[in-house]
Order: structure tokens, then C-alpha cells, then sequence
């Protein structure tokens, strides 16, 4: 598992320790089963309060992507291929969201961010 | 179970009054303690430890009320404070050989085994320990007696970076067996957003707001717009600044319409510090 967090980033701490490992999850380099480090060990291992590490959990939780068994911890969860379809979708949905708002504010229509998409792609 | 519970506490001094502290720290957890020079943390911290006596309120430390249970919670309560020093020509070995006669728990090996964790020479004078070496060897004796609520009252200043970054390290090993809790003041914010789990904020003796640390910046909104836009926020704004591009200002989230177009972002705790400092400037 990598989690490489930036200080100077906008987005909470939190928000990109589940962002980075829900991407794992997804793009199946965590296999089900994958036993996740206590929450106050990887705390002290990212250098982050155990409430962000907590809360980081929560959320993969609340997704859908991981199990908590009590008293053993923590696991990737297990899949069929159009779950994590699904679940991919939903994640690339919401970036392409945030990043079509700041094509609208340049006053892009679609076929225009498509054009110069193509060239970059 | 509670760590720390300070309920309702007030002391009122001459020129200067705490009005009506309460906030609680979970065990296993950190907490800082933030706030301006002279906004009370020093007078709060004292009053936990009963160090000055409060007209109101109470203090209970690990479930017992510390007025009832003073000595017996001395024995598992470790505090340092920054600028106060030991009796600089002894030796540490000296010094130790004191200290230690007042706790019940003491334990030699756990004494000898931090003094080699934190590199401290026990055959130095206090007067030759840096300031960082300083606050370690305070640690090293509270651990040593079993301390299980650490009270540093600004531990990490006068340390360079290097130096500040070790000692975060160690606070956040302390608690990751979830038996050690931490409060500690600072007015060095960045320390906090690496490993504190809840921020208490005081201001002009009185708590401004004592929440988990995310939680507690999500609370306000840091906004950035035009100078046009000012007018439509100006009475919500907890304080603001102008210049020639528009205006900065914080609020209180709930205060804010995302729909006024205004740019609002997550401020840092260095910010709603600086702006809760205005407004005392634009009112006083």
C-alpha cells in the first residue's frame, strides 16, 4: 500500500489518504482480503493525527471498499468485476466534475474540451 | 473514558479573567491547546494542575476530581513547562535522585532505557542540556513514573525544526498504545496540523472552540473576493483585511451562502488565529 501525502495541498488530509488507496483498491493492486495497518500505527507511520487516519477508514468504509471485523482489523472487501466498475466510475465521475467547472468558466462547450482533450490523451 | 474534563472553570485576576473553560480530552489522544501571548493558556494549564486555585468549576483528571485526589493524581500526571528550568548546576543524576523520592511508581529501567532512547547523559549538568535535550528529559522523568496524561505547556518552542519535528514523533509513539494522552500548548500551529487530534482554542480567557482538528478549521470559511462583494458579508465577517486585489475575511461556515459566488476555501488554524487577533484590533 502507498500513501503519499502533500501538507500543501488543499484537500484534507483524510480526503487524499482515501482517495490514493481507494484507487489501489480499485485499479486491484489491494487484493481482497488485504489486511489494512491499525489505525494508530499508520498514524504514527504517516506522520497524521489518529483522527485523520480514523476518519480515512470511515469513509473507505461508508464506500463500500473495505470491512472492519472487530477485533482484527480492517480488510479490502471483495468485488465482482461490475461492482468495481461501477465504483471506478463513480470515483473518475467525480474528478471529471470538478474538472468540467473549471472548462465552463473558460466558457468550453463540450465538443471544444473534447478537441483539445484529444490532443493530450 | 475522559483524560481530562475541565468543567466550567473561572479564576478572575486583576486585569485578567478565565471565563467559564470546559473542554475534554479522550484518553489515548492529542490535544493542543492554541491561543494568542496572554490569552490564558498558562493560567488554564496552572489551574489543571491546581498550581493556582480557581474561584469555580472543577477538574477531573482520569475520572477523579483533582481538589479530592490531588496527590494520588500527581502520581500519574507528567508536566513540563518551557521556560522554567531545573536547578542548573546539578547534575541530571542529581537531580533525578530527587525527583524520583516522590513517586511511588518510579521505575529505574524505564528512566534508563528513555535516557537512551532520547540520548540524554545523565552525567551533565542541567545547564548543558540544550532546550530540546531539556523537554526530553522532562518526558524521560514523567514516563518513568507512569505518568499517563502528559501537560506541556510549550514544549516545542525555542526548538529548531529538526529538533520539533523529534519530539512530534515522540509524542505521537507516546500515544499510539492509546494509554498515554497529551495536551499541549503552542503557538507554533503547524506542529498541530501533523499530529494533533483535537484543537482547543482560547482567546481573551474564554474558549473560542475545542473540537476535533479537522472539524474545528471546517467550522470557518476563509473568503477572498472583490472589494463590491464586501459589503454583502461585511456584518457576518468575524474579521477582514482590504488591500488593492479585494479582501480576505473569515466567517463561521454557517454564516456563509456558497451561492454569493464568493471564493471560500478551508482556512489553516494559523489563519483563524490571525483573524480572531483582528478582530479584537477592529473593535477594542
Amino acid at each position: 500500500m502507498n500513501v503519499a501525502i502533500s501538507n500543501s495541498s488543499d484537500k484534507p488530509i483524510y480526503q487524499q489518504i482515501y482517495e490514493q488507496i481507494s484507487a489501489q483498491i480499485l485499479k486491484g493492486e489491494l487484493e481482497s482480503g488485504y489486511a489494512l495497518p491499525p489505525i494508530r500505527q499508520a498514524a504514527q507511520e504517516l506522520r497524521v493525527s489518529i483522527i485523520t487516519v480514523k476518519k480515512a477508514w470511515e469513509e473507505l468504509e461508508h464506500a463500500g471498499l473495505i470491512n472492519t471485523v472487530t477485533g482484527k482489523g480492517c480488510f479490502v472487501a471483495e468485488f465482482t468485476p461490475d461492482q468495481i466498475l461501477q465504483l471506478r466510475n463513480v470515483m473518475i465521475l467525480k474528478q471529471m466534475a470538478a474538472d468540467a467547472s473549471y472548462y465552463k468558466s473558460f466558457g468550453l462547450t463540450l465538443v471544444e474540451v473534447i478537441e483539445l482533450m484529444n490532443k493530450v490523451y | 473514558m475522559l483524560a481530562l474534563d475541565i468543567r466550567n472553570v473561572s479564576k478572575k485576576y486583576k486585569n485578567f479573567e478565565l471565563k467559564d473553560i470546559s473542554f475534554q480530552l479522550e484518553k489515548g489522544y492529542i490535544m493542543g491547546f492554541i491561543g494568542a501571548n496572554g490569552a490564558g493558556k498558562t493560567t488554564t494549564i496552572k489551574s489543571i494542575l491546581n498550581l493556582i486555585h480557581i474561584d469555580s468549576g472543577e477538574v477531573r483528571i482520569l475520572g477523579k476530581n483533582l481538589a479530592e485526589h490531588e496527590l494520588e493524581l500527581k502520581q500519574e500526571i507528567g508536566f513540563a513547562f518551557g521556560d522554567v528550568d531545573f536547578h542548573n548546576r546539578s547534575k541530571v543524576k542529581t537531580l533525578t535522585d530527587v525527583i524520583k523520592k516522590f513517586y511511588k511508581n518510579w521505575n529505574d529501567d524505564t528512566y534508563y532505557s528513555y535516557l537512551r532512547k532520547f540520548k540524554l547523559d545523565e552525567n551533565k549538568k542541567i545547564s548543558e542540556l540544550s532546550t530540546g535535550m531539556k523537554v526530553k528529559y522532562n518526558l524521560a522523568l514523567a514516563l518513568s513514573h507512569g505518568a499517563k496524561l502528559l501537560i506541556l505547556d510549550e514544549p516545542t518552542s525555542g526548538l529548531d525544526p529538526v529538533a520539533r519535528d523529534n519530539l512530534l514523533e515522540i509524542f505521537q509513539e507516546l500515544v499510539g498504545e492509546g494509554e498515554i494522552s497529551i495536551l499541549f500548548s503552542t503557538h507554533i500551529t503547524s506542529d498541530l496540523e501533523k499530529c494533533a487530534d483535537f484543537i482547543t482554542f482560547i482567546e481573551n480567557g474564554q474558549i473560542v472552540k475545542s473540537a476535533e482538528k479537522e472539524a474545528f478549521v471546517e467550522t470557518y470559511r476563509l473568503l477572498s473576493g472583490k472589494e463590491s462583494q464586501l459589503s454583502e458579508v461585511k456584518e457576518l465577517l468575524i474579521s477582514y483585511k482590504k488591500n488593492s486585489f479585494g479582501f480576505t475575511g473569515l466567517i463561521h461556515a454557517d454564516d456563509f451562502d456558497p451561492a454569493s459566488g464568493i471564493n471560500a476555501a478551508i482556512p489553516s488554524l494559523e489563519e483563524i488565529m490571525i483573524y480572531f487577533a483582528k478582530k479584537e484590533d477592529m473593535y477594542v
